[in-house]
């Protein structure tokens, strides 16, 4: 059942000469692509896609890891939520160990703090219906993909004691701020399943203000060499168009239902994202209407604010898109996953961990 | 008339050295081993220790202990598992299995009857190879100091010449004798309790009978059991320890479908979950077909393959080259991903 | 499927997941992408197919234009 599953784009023949096209499209000087999707980062360190690319392309992961650009800000919240005000705190498994301030939210559970894991923000309302004399507060973490879920929940009659600390962040702002500090960025890998809920049409605005091309990319490993041959292709022939390479599950429009829940739900905000600093119009807010599930607004308690990483860490250039993992001086050394000194090796999307996970290297 | 003890639970008495354990171990314990001997003394004599004849070549021990939650798994059990184990170490020295001595400990209330059904799977394990099993030791700790059973062994085997992990030389050929990632993935199934369809078995079984095959034909540089940390781990301690590096091929591993689908679905590799009943083994390139061909013809050795070989490049590392034609480095896992396996 | 959740089958381990985010109908035996215990597309198996032609494609124009 499962070998014959159709979605399954592995075929080594065609993974051939898929590198072989790639060989025949790429031009004589350097390109660099960028993805932001810690999905697609995993997938192609999994099958150690940089070593079938021509050798002058590369391919960085930016802000793709949801957890790992939350601010610290937003993470102290949450520790002081959970610690100091005695919420239930529902939190995706991935930002337990992610560094804030002092504490991480497992080193706040370890202190007496009710944090607990949640695959989904229903599992949160769930718990919140089965806990009805706590405060149950969901830490809403993750991009277009995870927001409309959030969305669904807010507006969905939750009960009284459930409240939404909301840190969902929105990727077109991210990648327009990556180009801006960026400039020789040639292309996109835009990500696939955030690019389901917002429509490939959501990237039209970049490519034409910066004339570079943008190709919305699958997971699967061909799906993944297919979508930078066609950034090749574009570079290639002088154009910068949206390219929707993974059309069986992305529509130009996207995902009308959950952009319109979004939209009832959320407002757009500036947002602080760890590692790049203040985006302008790149967060989520929970709008006035709801505002009584608001955690920021029920809980009258303030962010202690975020400071710099520590000496040594890269994680912000590894953010940015600037540097990659193995560029890092404490990279498998001081900072591990059993001893993580920057978010990018916590998250399981963040580009370190995924290459120390993994053995990536840029090219072996 | 006295219940027949089998029908009772442990208590502290069994442990005490007295009566209670005497009764427990030649009515209960004792009776379910078919060779009980290695030379002069052996456990009937029930002495303070058994005396081994000597055997022509080296010496080789191993020691084990199996604290495997839950103590019951499709295709196997504590006792299977604690047998081969043993037996397993033993024979990827290079040594035949000769004898083990058992050492258990025991939480208090735990029911004789299961305890009974435990050490059978670890008596016939033995039988099946013939190697004795001359002495042992029983503890009872008070209930809730312990989850269950421990069964801690000592195996003693013989080897004319023996088998280090670091002895692969460039060139050499890395053979896998069987589907990988089958027991992590049964033990985190069965404690899980994932609602999978099917089950997944643990391949927990001795592996002698096909090392033996492969050192008479020759050519053996290297063993190892991937136990915890799965073939990822055997594979890198090997690299480390030889100096070399070491490439494999991802397609030609084999892992079974079911395995290879959970695996996905969870985010873990099987390459990184624990074996119970293969061996790795380095031979060199002059001896290496006839070896795999040797494998196949044992039942448990069917689907025995090679898998890659050792390299000058890359010391130290294992380079994986994937499904889909790239490459990347196949690291060490961080630590088994499924605690209490083994 | 109950209401607005369904049992998913991922690849032979079952889960749930919430519909409130499709936009289109599904029956049992269809294909959906999950995220975060929410469905957010239908997929069907032609579309991989159509997705090997678009390779096909690629490869002809690569071999026309390639060095």
């Amino acid at each position: 059942m499962w070998e014959s599953d159709p979605f399954r784009l592995r075929d080594p023949a065609r993974a051939e000469k898929l590198s072989r096209a790639l060989a025949q499209l790429a031009p004589k000087r350097p390109v660099k692509i960028v993805h932001v999707c810690g999905t697609h980062e995993a997938a192609i360190a999994e099958s150690g896609l940089r070593a079938l690319l021509p050798k002058r392309v590369e391919i960085y992961e930016g802000p793709g890891c949801p957890v790992c650009v939350t601010s610290t800000a937003d993470i102290n919240l949450a520790v002081k939520l959970a610690l100091e005000v005695g919420v239930i705190l529902c939190t995706f498994g991935d930002m337990l160990r992610v560094p804030g301030t002092e504490l991480t939210l497992e080193e706040a559970k370890a202190e007496g703090a009710d944090v607990r894991v949640v695959l989904s923000a229903a599992d949160a309302v769930r718990t919140a219906r089965e806990n009805p004399h706590r405060e149950v507060v969901f830490f809403a973490v993750g991009f277009e993909t995870t927001a409309p879920g959030t969305a669904a929940v807010l507006l969905d009659r939750p009960p009284d004691n459930f409240s939404v600390l909301c840190s969902h962040k929105l990727i077109p702002p991210a990648l327009e701020a990556l180009l801006r500090e960026n400039t020789e960025v040639d292309g996109f890998l835009a990500p696939g399943h955030v690019s389901t809920v917002i429509g490939a049409d959501a990237y039209q605005e970049l490519a034409d203000k910066f004339h570079v091309p943008v190709v919305v990319g699958g997971f699967e490993p061909l799906d993944i060499l297919y979508a930078i041959a066609l950034v090749l292709k574009q570079l290639r022939e002088g154009r910068a168009e949206v390219e929707n390479a993974y059309p069986r599950a992305v529509r130009p429009g996207g995902n009308a239902r959950a952009k319109e829940l979004m939209d009832e739900a959320f407002q757009v905000m500036d947002a602080s994202w760890r590692g790049i600093g203040t985006i302008p119009a790149s967060g989520l807010g929970i709008r006035a209407e709801l505002s009584r599930f608001d955690a920021r607004k029920r809980f009258a308690i303030q962010a202690a604010p975020g400071e710099e990483e520590p000496p040594g860490c890269l994680c912000p250039d590894v953010i940015m898109a600037k540097a990659v993992p193995t560029d890092c001086p404490l990279f498998g050394t001081a900072c591990t996953p059993l001893s993580p000194v920057g978010p990018c090796m916590v998250g399981t999307e963040g580009a370190c961990s995924i290459w120390y996970r993994y053995g990536e290297r840029p090219r072996l | 008339m006295r219940k027949p003890l089998s029908e009772e639970r442990i208590t502290g008495l069994h442990g005490a050295g007295g009566e209670f354990m005497q009764r427990l171990i030649s009515e209960v314990i004792v009776p379910l081993f078919a060779l009980k001997s290695a030379g002069p003394l052996g456990l009937e004599a029930l002495d303070d220790g058994a005396v081994l004849s000597p055997h022509r070549g080296h010496l080789v021990v191993t020691t084990d202990s199996h604290v495997v939650k839950p103590l019951e798994f499709p295709g196997g059990d504590i006792g299977r598992l604690a047998a081969c184990g043993t037996v397993n170490d033993l024979a990827v020295m290079g040594a035949r299995p000769v004898a083990v001595t058992l050492g258990l400990v025991v939480e208090e209330g735990f029911p004789i009857r299961d305890l009974e059904r435990f050490l059978t799977s670890f008596a016939s394990v033995l039988s099946e190879l013939g190697v004795a099993v001359v002495a042992g030791d029983t503890k009872v700790m008070g209930k809730g100091e312990l989850d269950g059973l421990i069964l801690a062994t000592t195996g003693i085997g013989v080897a004319e010449e023996f088998v280090p992990d670091s002895g692969l030389e460039p060139k050499d050929v890395i053979i896998v004798t069987g589907t990988v990632g089958d027991h992590g993935m049964a033990i985190l199934a069965a404690r899980e309790g994932l609602p999978v369809e099917g089950e997944i078995h643990s391949d927990v079984a001795p592996v002698w009978p096909l090392v033996e095959r492969a050192l008479s034909i020759g050519g053996v540089k290297a063993m190892k059991d991937p136990t915890r940390g799965g073939l990822a781990a055997a594979l890198n301690e090997m690299a480390r320890k030889s100096g070399v590096g070491i490439t494999v091929r991802e397609e030609d591993i084999p892992v079974r479908p079911e395995v290879r689908g959970l695996a996905e679905l969870l985010g873990i590799s099987p390459l990184n979950l624990a074996c119970e009943g293969r061996a790795v083994i380095g031979v060199s390139p002059d001896k290496a077909e006839a070896v795999l061909a040797a494998l196949r013809e044992h039942p448990s050795g069917r689907e025995a393959r090679i898998i890659g070989e050792a390299i000058p490049e890359h010391r130290g590392k294992v380079v994986l080259e994937t499904g889909v034609g790239g490459r990347r480095y196949l690291e060490m896992p961080l630590g088994d991903p499924v605690p209490r396996i083994c | 499927m109950e209401g607005n959740e369904a049992t998913v089958d991922l690849g032979g381990v079952r889960s749930r997941a919430r519909l409130d985010l499709l936009e289109e109908e599904v029956k049992p035996g269809d294909y959906v992408l999950v995220h975060t215990g929410f469905a957010i597309r239908r997929l069907d198996p032609r579309d991989a197919q159509e997705t090997l032609k678009l390779f096909d494609e690629l490869f002809s124009y690569s071999e026309d234009v390639g060095e």
